[in-house]
């Protein structure tokens, strides 16, 4: 009797479930036309924006959240949700431009795709060879953010992190790619090495490094150094700006041996039905006061030259907002591995986690 | 006749009291199918085989490989001192609770549970906050002028954090069962000659040993496997088994170690549960006698 009970429920449960799934994609195909799924970081767009941009076109727009690029990509690549645009890094752009999820976008057809600097198309390139399916939306740099009360002189060089001067002041990003692309840098390699002796000469580095390193962390990083915890932090130059705000003996450089160079960028994806409203969109962030509106919102730095050219001078001197032409010169867009270089970095940072 | 058939309703009417009982049980059914059996089914096989679907036993022995010997260790011996330490804390604080003259005790077990009811993780950032290098206690300490305590980011901080975290685990079932020795036991004692010490240690000690096993279970099973107090006052430098599976199932993707991983920690913690889990019977067959 039981049995038959618990097979019964089981039973139901299957079907409905089931049948949802199936309302779920009729919906997704049938109200398609003025709705728009838009997939991005979170806290990574101004929302009144998205009020801004319903308001003016009648299109209406689904929002979606994710934290990390490899998240996104899970979700992406499950298709319980069809997701139109998407926001997400320079290597995972890479990837789903090479696994065929991009569609190309035609910018000559964007007016306000203008308002991107040359230069910024140019560093797309590391991932978009022609400029034909990314459209860059904020970038940065990773550097040091330090207290220069507790640091004798200026600092320029990821040897700080290294010689054992600060012993026990550091704070590293508990981000393998992150902290192997730093490490590499300061070696004077390339970021996007796959040369296994000089990514297990990082992996060393970095296993020497560890008894002078206070914490690991990612989102406190930044913190700690405002709350004097610690005297320096390896940061996203976001970070950096805002833990300036809270605590103003604080600097960030971008270290003379280079760095990793980020752009998020938006791609228009496969399943994208609604091209028109797409491009829509993706105009609609491009233009001024939508994008300095953003910027106001992130403070990243943005890659509108517009904007750029309307901010006051501090915030263009400030090399956490607008990094120097000189000090991004040594640094590099990070790129995707092939699965085996993956498999040697996750072997390495096991080991140096595990000591 | 009649008699008869009226008993036969009767058990009947029993019958169907008890069928309807088994209907009751369907949700918990469900919950514990759901969310207990089935993933635990997904583990299991995970833990068995390899990333192309082949059985294989080299994930379930991974816990002894040196990358991961370390952690397990560190594991053992956060968890073994931190049940130490409780013990040690709870034991005494409820012999004199039951000696003492306060008589509404329920005041006392509500102080206990007080900050159970305080989410664990905000307790444990709390805790960091306390501890941090420019923290509250450091701040006392150079205020006094002594030296700064550099706890944070050590094991002694995990330690403390789990501490604070189980205290009441294992506060709650010791209290429990050194209140409920009847005083009889303890005063005929008495009256065939034993001092308090012999009292303590051949009648109140014994008597407790069932308490102690289930506040033991307690607080070892959930320390060994814990990685949130770990992240947090560890500052992500100091790995427990916990991090290591968690690590495998959001870092490194390699699901079948994670699961290989987490099915031998259960051995562990089953094992510890039936050593004391037993002990635990005894002394309640004790009690009764």
């Amino acid at each position: 009797m039981i049995n038959k009970i618990i097979s019964v429920v089981c039973a139901a449960i299957l079907v409905v479930s089931s049948l949802s799934g199936c309302s779920q994609d009729l919906d997704g195909t049938l109200k398609r036309g003025d709705v728009l799924t838009v997939f991005n970081y979170g806290e990574y767009l101004e929302p009144e924006m998205l009020e801004l941009f319903t308001r003016e076109t009648g299109i209406e727009v689904k929002y979606e959240e994710a934290s990390t690029p490899e998240e996104m990509y899970t979700k992406y690549k499950s298709g319980g949700i069809s997701y139109d645009v998407l926001c997400t890094s320079d290597y995972m752009v890479q990837r789903l431009i090479e696994e065929g999820e991009a569609q190309k976008i035609d910018f000559s057809l964007m007016p306000n795709a203008a308002n991107i600097g040359q230069r910024f198309w140019d560093m797309t390139k590391a991932f978009d060879p022609n400029n034909s399916y990314a459209l860059p939306y904020f970038w940065g740099t990773i550097g040091i953010l330090y207290d220069t009360t507790k640091v004798k002189g200026p600092v320029d060089s990821w040897d700080v992190l290294f010689n054992g001067d600060y012993a026990g002041d550091i704070i590293m990003q508990d981000s393998m790619r992150d902290t192997f692309m730093i490490t590499l840098k300061y070696l004077k390699y390339s970021l996007n090495t796959d040369d296994e002796y000089e990514i297990r000469e990082a992996g060393d580095v970095l296993k020497k490094q560890k008894p002078d390193v206070q914490a690991y962390l990612v989102d406190e990083a930044r913190d700690e150094v405002v709350a004097g915890n610690a005297a320096m932090a390896v940061v996203y130059s976001g970070e950096a700006y805002l833990g300036k705000e809270f605590n103003p003996d604080l600097e960030y450089v971008i270290p003379k041996e280079g760095s990793n160079l980020w752009i998020d960028s938006w791609i228009i994806t496969k399943n994208c039905t609604n091209t028109d409203a797409a491009m829509k969109f993706l105009d609609f962030l491009c233009r001024k006061d939508v994008a300095q509106a953003d910027f106001e919102y992130i403070y990243y730095s943005t890659p509108n030259e517009a904007v750029i050219e309307s901010m006051d001078e501090d915030l263009k001197n400030n090399p956490a907002v607008m990094p120097t032409d000189e000090s991004l010169e040594n640094c590099e867009v990070c790129t995707q591995f092939d699965p085996k270089v993956t498999e040697l970095y996750y072997d390495l940072w096991k080991e140096i986690k595990a000591l | 006749m009649l008699r008869y058939t009226v008993r036969m309703s009767r058990l009947k009417g029993k019958d169907m009291n008890r069928k309807k009982g088994r209907l009751l049980a369907i949700p918990y059914i469900i919950w514990i199918a759901g969310f207990t059996i089935i993933p635990l089914i997904f583990i299991l096989v995970k833990a068995v085989t390899d990333v192309n679907g082949s059985l294989t036993s080299a994930n379930l022995f991974a816990i002894f490989d040196p990358l991961h010997r370390k952690a397990l260790l560190m594991s053992l011996s956060v968890a073994f001192f931190s049940t130490l330490i409780c013990i040690l804390i709870a034991y005494p604080a409820s012999i004199i609770l039951r000696t003492s003259r306060i008589t509404n005790k329920s005041i006392i077990l509500f102080i206990l549970i007080l900050p159970m009811w305080m989410n664990f993780v905000l307790r444990i950032f709390a805790v960091q906050l306390l501890i941090s290098n420019n923290g509250v206690l450091n701040y006392i300490l150079t205020a006094v002028n002594l030296p700064p305590l550099k706890i944070i980011n050590t094991p002694w901080a995990i330690l403390l954090g789990m501490v604070y975290d189980y205290l009441p685990y294992m506060m709650l079932p010791v209290l429990n069962s050194v209140l409920s020795i009847p005083e009889d036991v303890i005063e005929a004692a008495q009256d065939l000659g034993s001092n308090r010490f012999r009292v303590l240690t051949h009648i109140i000690f014994p008597l407790s040993l069932g308490g102690i096993g289930s506040g033991i279970i307690m607080v070892f099973v959930p320390s060994m496997t814990e990685f949130v107090i770990a992240n947090i006052l560890g500052g992500g430098k100091i790995q427990l088994l916990g991090n290591i599976i968690e690590q495998e199932f959001t870092v490194t993707m390699d699901w079948n170690l994670g699961s290989g991983l987490s099915v031998s920690l259960m051995a562990f913690v089953l094992i510890t549960s039936m050593i004391f889990g037993r002990n635990n019977e005894d002394t309640a067959a004790g009690i009764s006698l």
